[in-house]
């Protein structure tokens, strides 16, 4: 691939939301509609489901049930949760990004690894380490500070992708113009990587809503916790639904709101090919603060867990592990993740270029949707899954491989689809339509140009969704092919029959698994620049 | 799975399309290379502890060739489960920790009538009053309490007095069970459904907090997080296996007999009435009550009791015909829904 693409002049860089695109309504492409409509309507099947099973019981019989004063405590503890967590989350992911990519901090190849590894921890070991050391933890600050630890990656991957795709050059002109470094930092750069962030805080909001495994070892009570109750406990399917619909309705209230504070800002750039290393700003002073923020960050993120697993294996019984269960679980782990991580990226490229490439009510709406999945629980979303094979396709393909990986797909779709977003946005169109005008077709263009321009956005969908796999439990149990194992079967079964230390071996091994995945994430952004540098 | 390497129906060719070829080609491999569909062949939706149930499906295997799927998840996600299959339900035999979640599917109409012959295996009160399942395995709901916090002479006799004040702070319980319900429903047909509640207001206002499980009652117990709690009697014992007797800081009490919270769970299996192997599955249910299945759950480290083909636990705990608990049947237990609809009165659920 030449990186010879020179700057356009006539492209006017719009760091914030002044001067609206000019019309450049182009006529969006069929097959882009199609395969996108049918990525929200694929998506929008759990939603289905919930509205027809809440249905079943009329709302007479839902109406007590969810006026309640139960109800009013817990919806205002998830929601302020969610706020708490989804703010401290943006700054510490921010921030990390910022460190990691624009300054010289020592061992940022290292860091840039360890910092996205807690997302993939099972909460049930990081809310079980923090248990062992803090017996008495619990309530709603014990439950930010685990969440927060949990999903900061969210926010963090996806800056970290935009940071290396914006130009540096902004930053260097707002400073050569005088503005200090604090300033540049708000005006220039985070005005860069605003989607990424905004992007990553609706994520963390979404999971929040959905998330269960933590909160119930730490006894704090959601929305989500009492919706596994009514549905495990009370067998009452109309009315977990009928709270899953709550979940549904915040959910669309936090993509109201990221819409509106969305703007209409374009932050493309044309030297995406040609990018250069952009000078790491000195820490100076500040390096050892900086230095000890990231130990203590990686310390607790990482280190509690990995405490906990290491205690168990010293003390947790002494019985022989099957090591064949081991090997077979931790290929089938590693397959799924990595065919799900696939189908959602290449699934929400077109999504993510029909909202950026395209952009309306229609395609605004279409991609929203399809964010909803996100606060839905995971076996809320296998049992709508389990309900519609079995009665409108006569279980065709049910607990198979192939439906088990498109549910991960469906549930983590929207992970992939903020990451892909991002790196769409930042690619300039001009490029491709100089591609067509030269007579490219536009297949040739998607894949000469447009792939390569999105790749780093690509490659953290991918890692983000196959990262979140490894750990899935609860729709895992409902679909996975009977007698498959996963990494998180296996541990969810011996951690049930109190053997922590069999336990132990299967989550010490989904860490090591997310290692990899984090490092290489961390490398290949680490190459693309001097690489491309060196081609020009 | 036969049905992945079919092709698509007409119908579902967009959502094909939408999921790309390269995926269909990798989960028909997948599938193609685990595949196994002999006609002697039967899946096991297994809501017990995985260790027992593959020892018992192993010997199973060995007696009569017939092979067992086994899918392990939560009881009550099973049941949810079998409900959302509907007809089409792949499982043909579902063994639950719980006599409820096997009376929910009986009262959907969910599950064939088991053999009387396997049934008289095992003494009536603990089968299904209407024969849809059989009962397989025991537990007694206890007392844990922690040694350096109480005294033996300090603890209740009933499980009605952990509502006194003077539990404030100190007890633990976990509402969202399925141990404990039983004992809610014992409490209402005992004494009533508004002494019942009261019985919640005040066993809720003495929690130390909200405990997501037993498994988590026991360790906090033991660590003297809580001071006593109420626990089936197996979760300590495999605590004790687990850390040795030297990492043991609590010990079980029985309540008086015939206590209201002292009450039997009994754990069963049922054939589904959609299941294609109905007579192999009959013998899945035949060998979980015959004397060489009970064996294996009597030597197992779950520590239930067998209750059926008169085996004794080998495992050093008291006796199961030494238990004086309350003579409520599982019937009178029924789905669950009586201890479920007071549980969320008291705002517990």
């Amino acid at each position: 691939m030449s990186a010879t693409v020179v700057r356009e002049p006539s492209t006017p860089l719009l760091p914030g939301g002044d001067a609206p695109v000019p019309a450049r309504r182009r006529p969006r492409p069929r097959a882009l509609l199609a395969t996108g409509i049918l990525a929200a309507l694929v998506l929008l099947l759990p939603l289905a489901f919930l509205i027809l099973e809440a249905a079943q019981d009329g709302w007479g019989t839902l109406h007590p049930l969810l006026f309640r004063s139960l109800t009013a405590t817990l919806l205002w503890d998830t929601v302020s949760l969610m706020a708490v967590v989804t703010v401290l989350c943006a700054v510490v992911g921010t921030l990390a990004a910022w460190f990691v990519e624009r300054t010289d901090l020592p061992g940022r190849r290292i860091w840039a690894a360890l910092v996205v590894v807690p997302v993939g921890i099972p909460d049930f070991v990081t809310s079980f380490g923090w248990k062992s050391i803090f017996p008495s933890l619990g309530g709603f600050w014990a439950a930010a500070l685990v969440m927060t630890l949990a999903v900061y990656p969210l926010v963090y991957l996806p800056v970290a992708a935009a940071l290396r795709g914006a130009d540096p050059a902004q930053e260097e002109v707002a400073r050569s113009l005088g503005l200090g470094r604090v300033k540049t930092f708000w005006r220039v750069t985070v005005a860069q990587v605003r989607h990424a962030v905004l992007g990553g805080c609706v994520l963390v909001a979404l999971v929040m809503l959905a998330e269960y495994g933590a909160f119930e070892i730490l006894g704090f009570r959601t929305f989500t916790t009492e919706i596994y109750t009514e549905f495990l406990t009370g067998f009452n399917a109309p009315a977990a639904c009928a709270m899953s619909l709550v979940l549904v309705v915040l959910s669309v209230f936090v993509l109201t709101g990221e819409g509106l504070s969305r703007g209409r800002g374009r932050q493309a750039r044309t030297g995406g090919l040609a990018a250069r290393v952009p000078r790491p700003h000195r820490l100076g002073r500040s390096k050892p603060a900086v230095l000890a923020g990231f130990v203590a960050l990686v310390g607790l993120a990482l280190g509690v867990p990995v405490g906990a697993i290491v205690y168990w294996m010293l003390h947790g019984g002494s019985s022989t592990l099957p090591s064949a269960s081991i090997l077979s679980a931790t290929w089938h782990t590693v397959f799924y993740a990595a065919a799900a991580g696939l189908v959602a990226t290449l699934a929400a490229l077109p999504v993510a270029i029909l909202s950026v490439r395209h952009p309306g009510r229609a395609s605004a709406m279409l991609e929203r949707s399809t964010y909803l999945v996100l606060a839905m629980p995971g076996l809320v979303i296998a049992l709508a899954l389990t309900y519609f094979c079995e009665r409108y396709a006569a279980g065709f393909l049910y607990q198979s491989t192939t439906m088990l990986v498109a549910a991960y797909a469906i549930m983590f779709f929207p992970l992939a689809l903020v990451a892909v977003r991002a790196s769409v946005a930042q690619a300039p169109p001009a490029l491709e339509e100089v591609g067509r005008s030269l007579g490219r077709s536009r297949f040739e263009v998607l894949w000469r140009l447009t792939l390569p321009l999105v790749a780093p956005g690509l490659t953290a969908a991918f890692c983000l969704v196959f990262l979140e796999v490894v750990t899935e439990l609860t729709a895992t149990l409902v679909l996975i092919p009977t007698g498959a194992q996963t990494l998180a079967t296996q541990f969810w079964a011996f951690q049930s029959n109190i053997s922590y230390g069999q336990a132990a071996p299967y989550a010490g091994l989904m860490i090591l698994i997310a290692v990899i995945p984090s490092y290489v994430l961390g490398r290949w952004f680490d190459r693309l620049p001097s690489r491309a540098q060196a081609a020009s | 799975m036969v049905q992945d390497i079919c092709p698509s129906p007409p119908g579902s060719r967009g959502q094909r399309f939408r999921l790309g070829v390269a995926l269909a080609l990798l989960g028909s491999l997948l599938a193609a290379c685990g595949g196994s569909s002999s006609s002697k062949s039967i899946t096991l939706y297994n809501g017990q502890h995985q260790q027992t149930t593959l020892k018992l499906v192993a010997q199973f295997e060995k007696l009569t060739g017939i092979t067992v799927n086994v899918r392990s998840n939560d009881e009550r996600a099973l049941a949810a489960q079998i409900t959302a299959e509907g007809s089409g339900s792949p499982a043909d035999v579902v063994y639950a920790e719980n006599s409820p979640s096997l009376e929910y599917l009986q009262n959907k109409g969910l599950l064939s009538p088991v053999t009387p012959a396997t049934l008289a295996h095992t003494p009536s009160r603990y089968n299904s009053p209407q024969g849809d399942w059989v009962g397989v395995s025991g537990r007694v709901s206890v007392l844990v309490y922690n040694t350096k916090l109480l005294k033996p002479s300090q603890l209740p006799t009933s499980v009605m007095e952990l509502a006194q004040p003077q539990w404030k702070g100190k007890l633990a319980f976990a509402a969202g069970e399925t141990d404990f319900q039983p004992v809610v429903t014992s409490v209402a047909r005992t004494y009533g459904d508004a002494a019942a509640l009261r019985w919640l207001d005040g066993i809720k206002a003495n929690a130390a907090r909200i405990y997501p499980d037993n498994e988590t009652v026991t360790d906090e117990i033991n660590r003297g997080q809580a001071a006593v709690g109420v626990i089936d009697q197996y979760y300590w014992y495999r605590q004790r296996a687990q850390l040795g007797a030297s990492g043991v800081h609590s010990a079980l009490a029985y309540f008086a007999p015939r206590d209201p919270g002292y009450v039997i769970d009994v754990s069963g299996a049922a054939v589904l009435k959609s299941s294609s192997h109905q007579a192999a599955s009959q013998k899945l249910l035949a060998f979980l009550v015959s004397a060489q299945g009970q064996q294996i759950i009597s030597h197992s480290d779950s520590f239930e009791y067998p209750i059926a083909s008169g085996v004794k636990s080998a495992q050093p705990e008291t006796p199961f015909a030494k238990l004086q608990a309350n003579p409520i049947g599982v019937g009178a237990l029924g789905d669950g829904s009586k201890a479920l609809a007071l549980l969320q009165k008291a705002q517990l659920l």
